[in-house]
């Protein structure tokens, strides 16, 4: 028999039946479309995470106070008790290095915040002026902190655009007295609205110099230090310049942790990816459901088509002749259900993309190869048997059957 | 050198604990353009003789020579090509598959044998005109009344230019005008050369055939040919 003619065979075949070809199908493209849409939540989040992080600067490198002996990022070095502390004038010296942009040093807090006996709590940054460009945040009104402010202690704030709203309302607030704390501060700046990055908004920030931070809470050391390097191929040398200048400042001694931003997102994009992959493992199972539902339809097709394939049989067709146009069925519903499928799971993607703009849901390639791959893999897996029975049968008694 | 020559043919089935012999020692020759009938009661082994004939059934033991070729010695493979070249079936209940039209169901031994689809629909319309189907080429098969059913299957049968007609009570399902006309087909494919084997247990029926063959219990009890 041609190969066209099996083609079209196995199609008049699955036509002849449309409730249990397009029952069939329908079960075939759920599986698919689930693999596609659960991957492309996956994904999305690993991507919306790194983007996160992007949004912070891709080639930063960040100072963490204490010695964790552990490589890579895990909780215990975000949280560190010191022997020594990273100081203001720490960060200061690592502006000397060649290859560091921008330093800026973190002090991080929370305080109250009081206007016109309107009180809220907020969390305050103490840092300086590169802060600005090395989180890449916008201003919507006035200046940021004065540059050359390290050991001052001015008493100026920027205020996040929530702040603004909540104690000015419609009011400009630049140059305007505000308390936080025990200490009366003037704003001179407004962030924009809608600055992100490691999952804080800096929407409710207020931030101070480094120095005001440092003495309103009372403390020596620095949070961290984020240093923006020039390029990313230069930051493997820089790390080691920077270890090199800190540990002299330090008497000789490690007690600080270097890490780069690539490291944290590898590690991220490390966990999303298995998270992803688990998700469509999950989603597979629905894939070899579909499979074995193929596998039952294309069994009761068999019986119910006995006397046909006797006919076939007399009519002079070879065994693998009868094989070959079951499996083909098989194969066609299934790569149907394949097709159908990916458009659903692409069209359940995009309706996400729709509703959580910010939510970059796009299936991974991968998984929209692995998804069909696996409808047509099961599909003839389990076609295989049905086709085998259908091959194997009897003429003699397939032909008695009416 | 007859067309079919069988010797010895043996034919037991297994049901369920006790053994049946559907063909005892079968020894038949029947030559080229013949017009045999195989006639008997139920259960008397014309079925199974036409099945072996056909190369569905395999025999348990003996020798059965198709055109001076051994067929029980032959693969699957060979024996569908012969089924495919050399044989045609018509079945009591026609055997149509009923999503295809008329037309297509002529083209199957067409379809299955690998022939071009040029050609094919040549022959399958020279079959339609032959059969005077040609107004119901496009009909599926329950579009159709039984005479029309039988008379696809013929063309059916025939499309190959078989050698020899295998008819399993070609007019069982059919009423007498019709079955009539069946016949008439038949007879006149076999005055054109085609050797015809038709099993029925209808006396009127056997009584039209040239040689009738009479079987009993797995055996053939009788056989007489109309002298002429």
């Amino acid at each position: 028999m041609r190969v066209a003619d099996t083609l079209l065979f196995a199609r008049r075949a699955a036509s002849g039946t449309p409730l249990r070809t397009g029952l069939l199908v329908l079960a075939m493209s759920i599986g698919v479309a689930a693999v596609i849409v659960l991957t492309a939540l996956g994904d999305g989040a690993r991507r919306y995470v790194i983007e996160e992080f992007s949004a912070i600067g891709s080639n930063l490198l960040i100072v963490l106070p204490g010695r964790s002996e552990t490589g890579g990022l895990n909780p215990a070095n975000l949280v560190t008790t010191t022997p020594r502390d990273l100081t203001a004038e720490d960060a200061d010296s690592l502006l000397q290095i060649k290859g560091v942009r921008k330093a800026a040093p973190i002090v991080v807090g929370s305080s109250e915040i009081s206007v016109g006996g309107k009180l809220r709590e907020v969390m305050l940054v103490g840092t300086s002026s590169d802060f600005l460009e090395v989180r890449r945040l916008q201003l919507a009104q006035g200046r940021f902190l004065p540059p050359n402010d390290v050991g001052l202690g001015s008493n100026v704030a920027v205020i996040g655009s929530v702040i603004r709203d909540e104690l000015f309302g419609t009011a400009s607030p630049l140059g305007k007295p505000i308390r936080v704390g025990d200490r009366r501060f003037r704003v001179i700046g407004v962030l924009s609205a809608g600055g992100r990055g490691m999952g804080m908004t800096t929407d409710e920030l207020i931030i101070v110099p480094t120095a005001t931070a440092l003495a309103m809470f009372d403390t020596n050391t620095l949070f961290r230090i984020l240093i923006e390097g020039g390029s990313r191929d230069e930051l493997q040398s820089l790390e080691s310049r920077v270890k090199k200048t800190l540990i002299e400042r330090h008497d000789g001694e490690e007690d600080f942790t270097l890490i780069t931003q690539d490291a944290v997102l590898q590690t991220f994009d490390k966990i999303l990816r298995v998270l992803t992959l688990g998700v469509a493992g999950i989603a597979a199972i629905s894939l070899a459901v579909a499979g074995i539902l193929v596998m039952n339809v294309m069994l009761v097709s068999v019986t119910q088509r006995t006397g046909e394939i006797g006919l076939l049989k007399a009519l002079g067709a070879t065994a693998p002749t009868i094989r070959n146009v079951f499996l083909v069925e098989a194969a066609m519903l299934s790569l149907l259900g394949a097709i159908i499928g990916v458009a659903l799971g692409e069209a359940g993607a995009a309706a996400l993309r729709q509703f959580y703009p910010a939510f970059p849901a796009y299936p991974p390639i991968w998984a929209v190869v692995a998804g069909v791959g696996t409808a047509l893999g099961t599909g003839l897996l389990f076609g295989v048997m049905p086709a085998r029975k259908a091959a194997l049968l009897d003429p003699v008694q397939a032909l008695s059957k009416r | 050198m007859s067309l079919i020559q069988l010797n010895g043919i043996d034919r037991t089935f297994q049901l369920g604990d006790s053994e049946v012999h559907a063909l005892r020692q079968i020894n038949l020759g029947i030559d080229a353009g013949e017009y045999v009938a195989v006639m008997g009661p139920s259960g008397s082994g014309k079925s199974t003789l036409l099945n072996l004939l056909g190369l569905l059934d395999r025999p348990d033991a003996g020798h059965y020579l198709l055109e001076g070729q051994d067929a029980t010695t032959l693969t699957a493979e060979d024996q569908a090509r012969i089924r495919s070249e050399r044989i045609g079936f018509v079945f009591q209940s026609f055997h149509l598959v009923p999503r295809l039209t008329a037309g297509e169901n002529i083209s199957l031994p067409l379809m299955l044998a690998g022939i071009a689809p040029a050609e094919r629909n040549r022959r399958v319309a020279s079959a339609l005109r032959d059969f005077g189907l040609e107004d119901r080429a496009h009909h599926r098969p329950d579009q159709l009344s039984g005479g029309q059913r039988q008379r696809v299957a013929i063309a059916r049968a025939t499309v190959m230019h078989p050698a020899v007609i295998l008819a399993d009570e070609p007019t069982g399902n059919l009423d007498r005008a019709t079955g009539e006309e069946v016949m008439e087909l038949l007879e006149a494919l076999n005055a054109s050369g085609v050797t015809l084997i038709v099993v029925t247990h209808d006396q009127v029926l056997g009584a039209r055939a040239a040689r009738r063959l009479t079987m009993l219990d797995g055996a053939i009890v009788g056989d007489e040919r109309k002298h002429g």
